[in-house]
Parts: structure tokens; sequence; C-alpha cells
């Protein structure tokens, strides 16, 4: 721990985190291109990586819990790798969506219903 | 052998599976014959070998434990079987009739396909297996196992042709009967365990012994559950309709099943529970009242009966009612002694009647036969043995038996047993009419079935024949025990020493002495100088000469010339009595207005207006409707967009959010 | 210092936010996007997690949302729907519910204790070092199974995006 720096509260970045959040929230609820969708999506993992970047020093700032500095960084690098993989399979699901019907309005593939 | 008693039932039921098995596969009557009866057999010799053993042993009482069956909380049952004096008695008659019962069946069931005669065998098989059981086990619960095996195969085997609607509701009849009894039974099975703790013979028998006074009152309730389940076991009145109809099974099972061995098996519960009885005076009168009045009212019916074995099944109804008054009387080696001999001469009948049925191409109407005396000399003369014992001539079997249990049951009166003298005295009338009516209706038997001119159409005395010695050696090796089985039961009376009176001393340890100066104690006893001697041999003048003019009266109505003449006069003076007495009282018709029809509509009810609208319409239907009904508009919800979705799962974020808080 | 870093680094954030998911042009909302992710690698610098913003840049910016170009421009998207343009229930109900669920966030938030609340940056355990030893200990099982899982999409991405033949 470096003590000339000046401490931020941790709520600070879990406010920032919320409404990130809300923000990809509306994104995700509002638009219907899928590639937006997506991106309003990629905004919401990163919220959520911001609060454990939070809980991560949170936790460690305690005293005797070390590893939780490096658990919460731990999550952090898995969300990171589970969205590249996401993004990938996701990305290559409208090409083939766009294959079939030209377009990626998620409104207009809506035939799996009653 | 003793030691190893579990290897005798075992052998029955290795019999059983092995003929189950050649059922199967088919296999011929000869390989059956040798599983079937070689299995029986050896469970006789084993049996005999264990007697020995036994009786070269100075215990009383042999119980040998083989494993804990049921182990629940205070209550512990042990598999565990039990050889005393009363076990050497009934299984040495049971193995033993067994034995030539199956031996007499492959005569009689030769006409069978290879399946059903090997499922025959299995069923004997079987049978013999829960016979043995029900004797060997050493403590009511076991003794249930027993029993309930023995009722389900007498189900089996009288439902044996149950492609006949007639012998599968005869054997459902039984069934069910039986079932009323069982209840009481298993009652008296629970409130045992209530208040001994145990229902272990060697256990409880000896508790209640020891504190007569202490227990009185519940052996009573006990000793009356447990002679409700002896009721329809055994035949007695109200239960005893199922015993007529079971007759529809083979003949070889009435022998075997309705006459010798299961039937008593009732009897033999009484007499091993007897410290109950005796310390419950209550019951013990139940039991000697419901034995008196069947042994009557069964033989009255018997008189006017047209088929030969409904003849011999009223017959031995009416002699399980002896047994019981014996029983009821305090005479607990007098009914066992009894037992013995009707299963002797009683199996003997019915199997004699087998012979003829069978030379008769199975009919069993008396009306259509007469005159097989010259046709079938061997069954004439083993079943005319058999008649004089169930008749009570001297010497023959019954005589000692029946009158034994006559003389106590007239001694119980003089010494006024528990105070009810008079009842006794009642008793041993009915006993003594219904004598009169076995001679009668026995020899009516025999003078319609064997003498006068045959009645039955030209074809079937065309097939007249004696019974191959398959048949025959069973009936003539019962007939000289049925001559020769009263002796091990000489009074006092005649040799002048009690111990000629093999199985009265031989039974003894079996009466458990009872403590604690009960007044029951000596009240419980028959005192044995209540009746001078002179007075016992005129009781045996008595019934001697009654049974003789039992047989003159049948011989005046249905022998000679004038034969059936009689009858018909009697049946034209009082024709409302002789209707009466020919429907068997109409106690079929009742039970059927009173028990049958108000449960059938009950029953009705239940499934019309309960199963069917209640719970299948209204809960099962109906559910299922609710959950279409719902499912059809929720499933508007399903709309295809996946926004919606993704609101769907905020929504539920948010809800979780609420909650967690 | 921190502080003001960390507040113009917020501000940023939540402007390109918002610019990522409202403006029609596809191509505006991923460059927003890689300026929020930008912002967010600052913040997890001053923080001190040296590792999670390099690769928050390699990864996201350089990696991710290059794809995403790659897509759009594949597809030749010029311009997407207007936001909450379409069903109008959906829109207003997911505006509704999106902010119901900050605020519930937000009071949450403000519940924690304060005291312990402070952030102590540069506690020298962001460097890649500690991570690394950690992935390859403690968290070995999860770290083989993305990378497994990463095979899997990456054969996925293949199969799904490849032209049917018949």
């Amino acid at each position: 721990m470096n003590p000339t720096m000046i401490p931020i509260p941790s709520a600070w970045i879990l406010y920032l985190s919320a409404v990130l959040f809300v923000i990809g929230a509306i994104g995700v609820l509002l638009r219907r291109n899928g590639i937006s969708i997506f991106l309003a999506l990629e905004l919401m993992l990163n919220s959520a990586n911001l609060a454990f970047a939070s809980f991560a020093f949170r936790f460690a700032g305690q005293g005797g819990h070390a590893a939780s500095a490096i658990n919460g960084q731990i999550f952090i690098f898995f969300i990171i790798a589970v969205a590249a993989a996401e993004a990938a399979v996701g990305l290559a699901l409208f090409i083939a969506m766009y294959r079939r019907k030209e377009t990626i309005d998620v409104d207009r593939f809506n035939i799996l219903r009653w | 052998m003793l030691g190893s008693l579990w290897i005798i039932p075992l052998l029955p039921l290795t019999g059983f599976v092995l003929n189950l098995l050649l059922g199967w596969l088919k296999a011929r009557k000869s390989v059956v014959n040798v599983v079937g009866i070689g299995s029986v057999g050896l469970a006789t010799i084993a049996t005999y070998w264990a007697i020995i053993d036994y009786l070269g042993q100075p215990a009383k009482v042999v119980v040998e434990h083989y494993f804990t069956w049921i182990s629940a909380g205070k209550i512990t049952v042990n598999a565990a079987f039990q050889f005393d004096p009363l076990t050497v008695v009934m299984v040495a008659f049971v193995t033993f009739v067994g034995f030539l019962i199956h031996v007499y069946s492959i005569g009689y069931m030769h006409g069978e396909s290879d399946t059903s005669y090997a499922r025959f065998f299995a069923y004997l098989n079987l049978f013999m297996f829960s016979m043995l059981i029900l004797v060997f086990g050493s403590s009511l619960p076991l003794m249930f196992v027993g029993w309930e095996g023995v009722g389900l195969c007498s189900y089996l085997l009288i439902g044996f042709y149950f492609d006949d609607e007639y012998c599968a509701a005869s054997g459902k009849k039984a069934f069910i009967a039986n079932r009323v009894g069982d209840v009481g039974f298993l009652l008296g099975i629970f409130a045992t365990f209530a208040i001994f703790g145990s229902a272990d013979f060697t256990t409880f028998l000896p508790a209640a012994a020891a504190h007569p006074q202490q227990y009185a009152g519940w052996a009573t309730a006990i000793g009356l559950l447990l002679f409700v389940g002896a009721v329809g076991k055994s035949a007695q009145i109200p239960l005893y309709v199922w015993l007529p109809d079971a007759m529809a099974g083979p003949t070889p099972v009435s022998a075997l099943i309705h006459a010798a061995t299961m039937v008593t098996a009732g009897v033999y519960m009484v007499v091993r529970c007897n410290v109950i009885y005796r310390i419950g005076p209550a019951a013990l009168l139940v039991v000697a009242i419901v034995g008196g009045i069947t042994a009557l009212y069964a033989a009255t019916i018997g008189m006017a009966q047209n088929d030969i074995k409904k003849v011999l099944a009223y017959s031995t109804i009416s002699q399980l009612g002896y047994m019981f008054l014996g029983a009821g009387v305090g005479a607990f080696s007098a009914a066992i002694f009894h037992v013995v001999t009707h299963a002797f001469f009683k199996a003997l009948l019915f199997l004699g009647a087998g012979s003829v049925i069978h030379a008769c191409s199975g009919n069993q109407d008396m009306r259509t036969m007469g005159g097989l005396k010259k046709i079938m000399p061997t069954t004439y003369w083993t079943f005319m043995a058999a008649t004089l014992a169930i008749s009570g001539i001297f010497p023959f079997a019954g005589f000692f038996s029946k009158d034994e249990i006559l003389g106590k049951t007239f001694a119980a009166g003089a010494s006024n047993l528990n105070g009810f003298g008079w009842v006794y005295y009642i008793l041993w009338f009915l006993g003594i009419a219904a004598a009169f009516i076995t001679a009668f209706y026995m020899f009516r038997l025999v003078y319609m079935t064997f003498h006068g001119e045959f009645r039955g159409t030209e074809e079937e005395k065309h097939h007249l024949h004696e019974s191959p010695w398959t048949m025959t050696l069973p009936l003539q090796v019962l007939g000289v025990l049925s001559i020769v089985g009263g002796l091990i039961g000489i009074p006092k009376l005649m040799t002048g020493h009690a111990s000629w009176n093999l199985i009265e001393h031989f039974l003894d340890p079996v009466v458990i002495p009872l403590g604690g100066g009960h007044a029951g104690e000596m009240a419980a006893e028959i005192s044995h100088h209540a009746v001078s001697p002179g007075v016992e041999w005129l009781l045996l003048l008595i019934s001697l000469s009654i049974a003789i003019s039992g047989i003159l009266v049948a011989r005046s109505f249905y022998y000679g010339e004038r034969a059936f003449e009689k009858p018909r006069q009697f049946a034209e003076r009082y024709p409302l009595l002789y209707k009466l007495v020919l429907n068997k009282y109409y106690v079929d018709e009742i039970y059927g207005a009173v028990v049958i029809q108000p449960l059938y509509r009950i029953f009705r009810f239940c499934w019309k207006a309960i199963d069917a609208v209640i719970i299948d319409g209204i809960l099962v239907n109906g559910s299922a409707f609710m959950t279409e009904l719902t499912g059809d508009i929720l499933r508007f919800l399903q709309t295809g967009n996946v926004r919606n979705y993704a609101l769907s799962v905020a929504m539920g974020v948010l809800l979780l959010i609420v909650i967690l808080w | 210092m921190v502080t003001y870093v960390f507040l113009a680094a917020a501000a940023l954030a939540i402007v390109f936010g918002i610019l990522a998911i409202a403006h029609r042009s596809p191509i505006i909302n991923v460059l927003s996007l890689v300026v929020v992710f930008f912002a967010m690698a600052a913040i997890y610098a001053v923080l001190g997690m040296d590792f999670l913003a390099a690769i928050q840049l390699i990864v996201y910016a350089g990696a991710v949302l290059v794809l995403f170009l790659f897509v759009i421009m594949l597809l030749n998207i010029r311009s997407v729907d207007r936001l909450g343009s379409g069903r109008r229930l959906q829109a207003v109900l997911g505006v509704v519910i999106s902010i119901a669920i900050g605020v519930a966030a937000v009071l949450a938030i403000a519940t924690l204790t304060p005291a312990n609340g402070a952030v102590a940056p540069g506690s020298g355990q962001g460097t890649a070092f500690p991570i690394g030893r950690s992935l390859m200990t403690t968290h070995l099982l999860p770290f083989e199974l993305v990378s497994l899982l990463l095979v899997a999409a990456l054969v996925g991405a293949l199969v799904l995006a490849r032209k049917e033949t018949r």
C-alpha cells in the first residue's frame, strides 16, 4: 500500500458501475439491432468488472485478506475471456442470421413462439 | 432330526418350487409324482425321526431358535420352531395323512393336463409347507404366517378349476370369510403384544398362568378375539358358510384341507392357548356354546343334502363343533384326540367319496347313485369303517373321542364348571342330539350311494369301476386307522388304568397349571370325581344306543324295498321344515341380504359417486383441465421475441433484489 | 490527483456510454465504446491494477471491438434503428425497470459501511506477477476450462458463420 496517495472511496466506483449498468441495460432492452444489443451487453459486463475491482480492494484493504485482491482480478480476467468467447459466437450468429433474412433486427426473428 | 426341524417344512417348499418349474416346463406326470410325493414322503420320514428323537430325550418343550424375524421397539419376534407334545400329535397326523392324500391324488388327478397336474401338486406342497409352519411356529405371529399360508392354498385349490365361475367364486367366498375371522385373530395378536409384551408361546402363556387373576379380563378379550379367527378358519357359526362351497375344489383337496388338517387349525390354536381360555372363563364358555350349537346345526343341514360332498362338508362342520365343545369344557386333550381320529375317518370319507365320484364320471348327486357296493368293494368296506367311526360305534376311532368329549361335557355340567353347570348340560344334550343325526345322515349317505340299484344312466353304469391301487391303498391304510385309531385314547373307565389313555397322558404338559390360588383354578378344571363310574357307563351306553338308533332310522328310511318312501312322506307332511333344512336355513340368502347387498350398495356408491365423479372427475380430470387452461393462457407469454425475454429477465433481477434485500 | 483522474474517467465513461447505446450509427457506437473502455482502463490503472488495465486495452479495445467493427462493415450496416423505436410498451417498461434496478443498486451501495470503503490504490497487488502465479496455482482448473471454452467458441463461431452447402 502506498500511503502517499489520496484514497478514493470504493463506493464511488460502485456508483459508476451502477450507472454504466443501467445505461447498458437500457441499451439491451431498447435496441433492436443485434449488434447494438451486443455492444450494450459488453457495457453491462464491464460495469460488473468495475464492481469486482472495487470489491477486490475493499476487502483486501481491511488487512489479512491479500488474496481477495488477487481473486477479484482473477474474476475480471475470466469475465473478459468469457466475453471474448461470447462475442465470437454471437457475431457468428448474427452473420448466420443476416444470411437468412438480410437483416439482424431481432424483432423479425420471432417465429419460435406459441 | 430334532435340532434341525427347519428341514421338515423346507422339503415341501422345495417340492412347491420344483413343481412350479416342472409345470412351466410341461414335465411329464411321473416326474411331478417323484417331486410332489417324494418331498412330502421325506418330510413324513423326517417328522417321525424327529418324534423318535423327541421321545428319547427328557425335555418336554424344545424350542429351536433360527433368527430374529421382527425387531421393532420393545417387540421382538423370532423365527423359531416349537416341538412339544401338542406339536408331536399334530405333525404326526398332518404329515402322514397328507402323504396318503398325495398318493391318492396320483390316481384321482390323472386325467388332468400335465401343466395343471404339476400346478395341483405345487399347491398341495405349498399347503403342506404352510401347515407345518402353522403347527411348528413358536409364536402367534409365526403361527399366523402358516395360518394365512394355508388360507391362500385353500383359496388356490378351491378355485383350482378357475375357468368355472362357481369354483372361482367359491374360492373367493372362502378367502373372504376367512379374512373376516383373521381380523379378529390379528387383533388378538396385537392385544397379546400389548398386554404381555411378547407373543411367544413359551413366554406369554406361562406369564398368564402365573398371575391368573391379574390377567383374567384381558385374557377373556384376547381369547375371544383369537376365537374369531378360529371361527373363520374352522368354519363355525356364523362364518361356516364358506366350507360347503369349498367342495368345489378337487376331492383330495377337500379331504386334506377342508377335513383333516387346515380346518382343525382353530382347534389347535385354542388348545395351544388353553391358558388364556382357562383364566378367562367367559371366552371358554363362548367356545363351548359356539361348538355345541354348530355341532347340532350343521348336522341337521347334513340330513337333507343330496350332494355327497356337501353332506360330508356339513358333517365336517358338525365334527369341528364337537372339537370346540371339547375344548370349551376344558377337555383339551379330548379335543385334540377328536382332531386326530376325525382326520383319519373324515379324510377316508372324502377319499372314498372321491373314489365314488371318480367312478361316476364326476357326478356328485347321490340320487343318481346306488348299488356301488358290488362294483367297488374296497371303497365300500373302507367307507363303512369310516362311517361307523364317525357314527360313534364301539370300537371304532370316533367312538372313543366323541364319547370322551360328551362325557367331559356332562362332567362339566355335573361339577358346575365356572358356575355355568346348566349351560353344559344343555350342550351335552345338543351333542347327543347331533350324534343321533350324525349316525342318521351318514348311513343315509351309505345307503343311497352303495345299496339298492344304480339310478344313473346306462352310459354311466357302463363306466363304473373300482379305483386304481394308488387310490385304494390310502383308503385301506386310513380304514385300518379308523378302526384302531381310537385305541390311543381308551378311557380309564374301561381298563382301570389312567396311563393306558396314551394321548391324555401325553398331552398333560401342554396344559400349564395355573398359579396364584385363582378361584378359577379349581373351577376351570373339571372335577374328576363329579361323575361316578356308574354314570359314566350309563353315558357311554346312551351315546352308543343313540348312534345305533340313528342308524336304524336311516335304514328304515333309505334301505330295502320301501326306500325313499318315508322321507317323501315326511317331506310332504312338514313341507316348511323340509324346505328350510334343504335350503340350509337360507343362511346364504340372509347373509346376502343383510351383509353383502348393503356392502355392495355402499361400494357401488363409492365407485359411481366418489370415485367416478369426485376423484376421477373433479380431482384428476379437473386438475388436468386447470393445467391445460392455465397453459392456454400463459403460452402467449412465449412471444418468440428475444427482447421480451430480456425484459422478463430484468424483471426477475429486480424481483430478486427486492426479495433478497 | 487520483480523485481527479477518477472523476474525469467516470465522466468520460458515462457520456460515451450513453453515446455508445444511443447513437444511430453503429460505427460511432463502437468507437464510443472504445472510449469507455479506455476510461475504464484508466480507472484500473489508478487503482493499481496494471495487468487489468493492459488487457482491457489489448483484448477489449484492441480485439473484441475491432471484431465488432469487422462484422458491421461486413454486413454493411450504415445506420441502426432509433433508440426505443418499435414496441412502445417494451421501451417504457425497459427504461423503468432498468432505472429501478439502478436505484436499487445505488440504495444498496449507500447502505454499505463507508469506514471500510477506502480504496488503497497502487497496493502492488495488481501486477502480472501475482495474477499469473495465482492462475497457475490456485485457479489452474478454471483457467484450463476457460481455454477449453475459447476453443469451443472458436469452433462454434466457425461452424455458425460457415456458408451452408447442400
